[in-house]
């Protein structure tokens, strides 16, 4: 059965892949589809019997892969409560985008690849939740990756999605080199790369030195830097995050799925996993929860004043991660894992809608040319409400639950830990400012004066599919788009009132079974419940703060934001580029980047390469026959004379040295 | 004055050499070539009967006729080649015959 997870979405991305062209459009999507909707059921089979049930840990073997002296890597399926977990939040989200993309993509007319590359994806991510070693989990990371650049770059006829394809993969080399390295480090620490002997060893390894890059270190924080730092990349952390943005120039329902739900939840996941690592570094926990705490506040606030609605909703995605990770920092490995559970459903909810937002809008992105949708497309906007009210926090939907619980969690950690208390400020500033933008997006789309529908989809967006007897009016979106936003909405809802006894709450020892790894003195999840009551209500009020101020801004007085932003425009201007976080990047590495790669290819292979290669043999050989050609004029007196000069000397040599 | 080997052999250099010059410094005709293979070829010829005499050996003489036999043949084959030359080219000039330039 574990198998069949697995492997059913690679067999999707085969039959599609190779097979796509005979098959025709609609068999590929009933196909992959369908796949995608067995590894689901099976995975919810899964999550019953290890998660809720009573099975402990299950490691079906599937073949040796690497031995090579002490190194042994296994193909092997780690069968746990966490990844029954994952396994749930990934097959059930992706089925529900493949089924969403048969009307959302149905007028592509490479519908097959696009298919094959959400199969291939979801076969990727589904290897790296299973994986019982780091090599096994470092393929399914890299796997992601490609399946990530592929789905960004599918309409690679735009130059824009080529080059935001580039940028995701490029600065995910930046985190996997990390992420590489520290495996190494781990592998030299405890000669093993499987989990279950790492975990082993990690108790053994606090406060150990090892020299690594010409100084002594903390062996498990040196090791555990390393690895997050390829969370950081893969979930877009701090730094590190601005591939994300830039990665909605793909299909929406490759949003929804990749950039929200699954993929950038890959390095969270790394955490809890590696927890029993992670538990012997506190000083890397603490460099976590300052990442995260930063990332929460910071892609909230670029968020308050984007405008294409994808992007308000992928910086929601980056400071959400942000949370998960300042769980994660400060112990709380479950709330971690919690958030990011009740996250895939209301933000793959909320990125499913922006898009039939979109497909409504005939594939307009930007909020300014919306307005009024409510009664246009009401399913749509009920939808997307039930995803905002979860997002920020709305009482006894998920996101109330798990992020409110991460708040509490980061206050009880700050009575003992620095760190903790920075994520505990960040993460209330940003409930706040979170609050905000997305009612924001909210008012900006569905209400107010409806703006001149439709005049502006002609000139950029990706309308290459569009024919031109479009009418412009807003429309619902199909029945198979409908049915996923729907499903995910009940997720949405009740996710977090259903789970939270089993993720964090009593059931927590029952439900987890030692999948999440914790030292002796970790009892935050007691912590929690003895904070300061009032502390419990300030996400809530800073929900509700926010909700004020937006409805204020865009409902009351619209105009209002328009005029703040004219008063602080340099502060406007700060958000709006991002804290100019690409024109850094830009500065700092693209463009020597680019100036030491023009160097390498005019200097030194055109010049010291070609010169005195291929191109100087061949310009010497033309050379030397140049002057050889002279010497053959044609005319039959200039061979003459070269004879008689040959014999002249002939017989000059043999006067004045004799014949022999 | 008594006429020796020396004088002969002069008369067959000079005759050489103006064979030669011939050749080399024509830029006219063709036809000016080959009269200068045929005063290099008499200038040989000088010599061979003049050896023959000063040392009583008749070889030299008979190779001079055999010489003398293939000369004209060769003359005879140069002028056929010319003539079929000028028929195509229309043109026997030196200046013009550099088709074998590289």
């Amino acid at each position: 059965m574990y198998i069949a997870i697995v492997f059913l979405p690679l067999l999707g991305f085969l039959i599609a892949g190779i097979f796509g062209r005979f098959l025709g459009a609609r068999p590929s999507e009933i196909i992959t589809t369908s796949l995608l909707f067995v590894s689901a059921l099976l995975s919810w089979i899964t999550f019953v019997q290890s998660g809720l049930g009573h099975q402990a840990l299950s490691v079906p073997m599937l073949g040796h892969w690497i031995v090579s002296g002490a190194l042994r890597i296994d193909w092997a399926l780690r069968i746990d409560s966490l990844t029954s977990v994952m396994l749930v939040v990934v097959t059930s989200v992706s089925s529900l985008v493949h089924l969403y993309s048969i009307g959302y993509m149905h007028e592509d007319p490479s519908r097959q690849r696009f298919f094959a590359y959400l199969s291939l994806f979801t076969f990727a991510m589904l290897m790296l939740v299973t994986a019982d070693n780091l090599v096994q989990m470092f393929f399914g990371w890299e796997g992601v990756g490609l399946a990530s650049y592929l789905l960004i770059g599918f309409w690679y006829e735009k130059p824009s999605a080529c080059a935001a394809a580039i940028k995701a993969f490029v600065v995910n080399r930046v985190g996997d080199f990390g992420f590489a390295l520290g495996i190494f480090l781990v592998f030299v620490l405890t000669g093993s790369v499987s989990f279950a002997s790492i975990f082993a060893a990690a108790p053994g390894l606090a406060h150990k030195a090892i020299h690594i890059f010409g100084m002594d270190v903390d062996a498990m924080t040196i090791t555990c830097l390393l690895l997050f730092m390829g969370a950081m990349g893969k979930s877009a952390q701090f730094l590190l995050h601005t591939w994300l943005p830039d990665a909605m120039e793909g299909p929406t329902p490759v949003s929804a799925l990749i950039h929200a739900a699954t993929m950038v939840t890959a390095g969270v996941f790394m955490v809890a996993r590696l927890s029993p690592l992670f538990e012997q570094a506190p000083d890397a926990l603490a460099f976590v929860t300052v990442v995260g705490g930063t990332t929460a506040f910071f892609a909230a606030t670029v968020g308050l004043v984007q405008n294409d609605i994808k992007r308000v909703i992928a910086y929601s995605t980056c400071s959400q991660l942000g949370y998960m990770f300042v769980a994660l920092g400060i112990g709380g490995y479950s709330l971690g894992v919690f958030h990011l559970f009740t996250h895939a459903f209301f933000k793959a909810l909320l990125f499913l809608g922006a898009g039939s937002v979109i497909h409504a809008m005939h594939h307009e992105q930007d909020m300014r040319n919306m307005g009024g949708l409510r009664t246009k497309i009401p399913l749509t906007f009920w939808m997307m409400t039930i995803g905002t009210l979860a997002l920020t926090g709305f009482p006894f939907t998920a996101g109330y639950y798990s992020k409110d619980a991460i708040i509490e969690a980061s206050y009880a950690a700050a009575l003992h830990n620095v760190s903790a208390g920075y994520g505990f400020v960040m993460t209330v500033i940003a409930a706040g400012l979170t609050s905000f933008y997305s009612w924001r997006l909210v008012f900006m789309t569905f209400f107010g004066k409806s703006a001149d529908h439709g005049h502006a989809h002609h000139d950029a967006h990706h309308d290459h599919a569009h024919s031109h007897e479009h009418h412009h009016e807003p429309h619902e979106s199909p029945l198979v788009m409908l049915i996923p936003l729907m499903l995910l909405s009940i997720g949405a809802l009740v996710a977090g009132y259903v789970f939270e006894g089993h993720f964090v709450g009593h059931e927590f020892d029952e439900f987890w079974k030692g999948a999440i790894g914790l030292s002796k003195d970790n009892h935050l999840l007691h912590e929690m419940h003895e904070i300061p009551s009032y502390i419990g209500y300030v996400p809530t009020v800073m929900m509700v703060g926010g909700f004020i101020v937006s409805y204020l801004m865009y409902i009351v007085y619209p105009g209002s934001a328009h005029n703040l932003a004219k008063a602080n425009p340099l502060l406007y201007k700060f958000l709006l580029n991002k804290w100019y976080f690409d024109e850094l990047y830009h500065f700092i590495f693209v463009r020597p980047a680019l100036y030491i790669g023009r160097v390498f290819w005019k200097k030194g292979d055109g010049a010291l390469i070609d010169g005195l290669g291929p191109d100087g043999i061949s310009a010497r050989v033309l050379d030397v026959s140049r002057r050889a050609v002279i010497l053959q004029s044609g005319y039959v007196y200039h061979y003459a004379f070269a004879m008689l000069v040959g014999v002249a000397l002939i017989i000059t040599y043999y006067l004045v040295g004799g014949v022999h | 004055m008594d006429i020796g080997l020396s004088h002969y052999l002069t008369v067959a250099a000079i005759m050489f050499t103006l064979g030669v010059a011939g050749i080399i410094l024509n830029r006219k005709n063709i036809i000016i070539i080959l009269m200068s293979v045929e005063l290099i070829l008499l200038s040989v010829n000088i010599n061979l009967v003049s050896f023959s005499h000063f040392l009583g050996d008749l070889t030299g003489q008979v190779f001079s006729l055999f010489i003398l036999t293939v000369a004209a043949a060769e003359a005879a084959i140069g002028l056929a080649i010319l003539v079929t030359y000028f028929r195509n080219r229309g043109s026997i000039a030196v200046e013009d015959i550099n088709m074998m330039k590289g």
